[in-house]
């Protein structure tokens, strides 16, 4: 049963190394995505109405604070021991991270260039799209490193549920068949890749936005 | 030409902004409105370009009901600055200018092209076309966001406070330059502003507003310091609204005395040395300080500033007789060279004989 090198998996693990990588990605990463396209529009109104804002952000913290178990337990009737029992409730937890940092976001537009941009004639949704979004985006992407790598390490639970827990599956499955190399292949391989997927979304929030780069370099 | 025909706003809580303003600001002249806070002057401004909408009356833009077309479609025509400039911080200056001609459809090559004459236009060095908002002074900014305004060519221009946060030198800068812009493009502007210094300075005509938004007086600068239509217009134009009169009068009219200017080296005529007071000049005749006949060997007494005999006004005659300490005033030429000499009792002869000049024209 002993694996010849480091990345090779045993059996039960029913899945490659690259495989893990992937599902963790696809998983994680998707949950973090689909948050991102829920949370805009609910940022975008609670902003419009603030009255509406402690109230969801009350919501979207309670959803956080239920334990994933139970979630997955509920979910399990309707979708089964699947991607998308884990997918879920990643996605909720998300929005306790994503809706403020749409929020924050989208109030660090001074209004003073909102009103210029009304008085030029920009429509509501080219103003959405092209003022507004735009200069949310550095708040905006500072709440979305920080959601894809809570999801990163959040789906690791998953594995309760059989085998969708990425990297997770290594932790309980090294336990059962007491193999400490696995949890530990399984630790480094979640902590490079949280560290690589921040360093890419920062890169991707440098190149686009090019004028907050000089913003820091002038303050 | 933009007219108001008794507008009013009132909002939802009961209070009335602006209350049945009737008013009309004339083609290529800018129309300043000034006021307390709470006078509505940002109201009426901001219902030009329907960014609020009146309760009541309407606004016409060259007889044409500004409702009559779709508010992109007016806004795009109408140029906007305001206080802070509302620059977009995302986009470089040369972007920000072009944002208007882009709405239009205008492609990036052109709207650039367009971008780099205003940035002229404005006084901006072109290196900055490619820098963002932020790393501009707050005049420069402003300079921008007056570029951005005229970017797409409108025949109207609104101004809310443009200048009003920057400091007093740099605002004063932008002012002339905004003048020099206006004398070339000829638009239609609305301008509002707090400081009664402001309008006087830039307006042709001046709409005083008070609480309430009703309007107190309209009238041409010299007018409505000649003769404010209550006590309230009165008061808001200030103590010094006497001497700021001075400022539409002439100076020309004014005899200078050419026998009291002194070539330094020169020995001074016998009539000379009964004068009060005589000017020491240099070669060319610029001059150098007053000299006493009776002392002539002290060191000569500063002059202050000079005014220019032919072009500057009263009130900078006067001021040049009042800051000097031998209550003279020195004329010069466009040069910088001594064309004669006056007192402040002469020019104060003057104002008099101009009031009385005023008084007869009525």
């Amino acid at each position: 049963m002993a694996a010849t090198g480091i990345f090779d998996m045993p059996s039960y693990v029913q899945s490659s190394y690259l495989g893990l990588v992937w599902l963790q990605l696809e998983v994680s990463l998707g949950a973090t995505l689909a948050g991102l396209v829920i949370s805009l529009p609910i940022g975008q109104l609670c902003s419009r109405l603030p009255k509406l804002y402690p109230a969801t952000l009350g919501i979207v913290t309670l959803i956080y604070s239920i334990p994933s178990i139970a979630l997955f337990v509920l979910l399990i009737d309707y979708t089964g021991e699947s991607e998308t029992t884990v997918f879920i409730p990643l996605t909720l937890y998300t929005l306790a991270i994503l809706v403020p940092g749409v929020v924050d976001g989208i109030r660090s537009v001074p209004r003073d260039v909102l009103d210029a941009a009304d008085g030029m004639g920009y429509g509501r949704i080219r103003r959405y799209l092209t003022v507004e979004l735009p200069i949310a985006l550095p708040t905006l992407m500072a709440a979305v490193r920080v959601a894809a790598v809570s999801s990163l390490s959040l789906m690791s639970i998953g594995a309760t549920i059989g085998n969708y827990g990425g990297f997770g599956d290594l932790f309980l499955l090294g336990l059962r068949f007491f193999d400490n190399r696995l949890i530990w292949v399984g630790l480094i391989s979640l902590l490079v890749l949280s560290v690589l997927c921040d360093l890419l979304l920062r890169g991707a929030q440098r190149l686009l936005t090019p004028w907050a780069r000089s913003l820091r370099g002038a303050s | 030409m933009i007219t108001f025909e008794n507008v009013s706003k009132r909002y939802p809580d009961g209070t009335e902004a602006v209350a049945e303003l009737s008013l009309e600001a004339p083609d290529a002249a800018i129309t300043v409105l000034v006021g307390p806070s709470g006078c509505g002057k940002t109201t009426t401004l901001r219902m030009t370009n329907r960014l609020v909408e009146p309760s009541g009356g309407r606004i016409l833009i060259d007889g044409e009901d500004i409702r009559s077309r779709p508010v992109a479609q007016l806004r795009r025509g109408i140029g906007y600055v305001i206080q802070h400039a509302g620059l977009f911080p995302h986009r470089t200056v040369a972007d920000n200018v072009a944002t208007v001609p882009r709405l239009l459809g205008k492609d990036r090559r052109a709207a650039r092209k367009r971008s780099m004459e205003l940035m002229e236009l404005v006084g901006l060095d072109l290196a900055f076309a490619d820098r963002y908002p932020h790393q501009l002074s707050g005049g420069q900014q402003q300079r921008v966001g007056v570029a951005r305004a005229l970017a797409a060519d409108p025949a109207i221009l609104l101004m809310d406070e443009p200048f009003s946060a920057v400091d007093p030198i740099v605002r004063k800068s932008l002012q002339e330059q905004f003048l020099q812009i206006q004398a070339e493009v000829g638009k239609t502007i609305l301008f509002v502003t707090h400081d009664i210094d402001e309008a006087i300075r830039i307006g042709d005509k001046i709409a005083v507003l008070r609480k309430g938004g009703h309007l107190a007086q309209f009238a041409a600068p010299r007018d409505l310091l000649e003769k404010p239509a209550d006590a309230f217009v009165e008061e808001f134009l200030g103590l010094d609204r006497g001497v700021r009169r001075l400022t539409f009068i002439s100076a020309s009219g004014l005899s200078l005395h050419t026998d009291a200017l002194v070539k330094q080296g020169v020995e001074p005529t016998a009539g000379q040395l009964e004068q009060p007071w005589l000017l020491l000049v240099d070669d060319a005749g610029t001059p150098i300080g007053w000299i006493d006949p009776r002392s002539p060997n002290a060191a000569p007494i500063p002059i202050g500033h000079p005014f220019i005999a032919g072009g500057d006004s009263l009130r900078a005659a006067l001021d040049a007789a009042v800051l000097c300490p031998t209550g003279w005033a020195v004329g010069v030429d466009e040069q910088g060279h001594a064309v004669g000499v006056v007192s402040q009792e002469e020019i104060a002869v003057a104002i008099r004989e101009a009031h009385r000049a005023s008084l007869e024209a009525v």
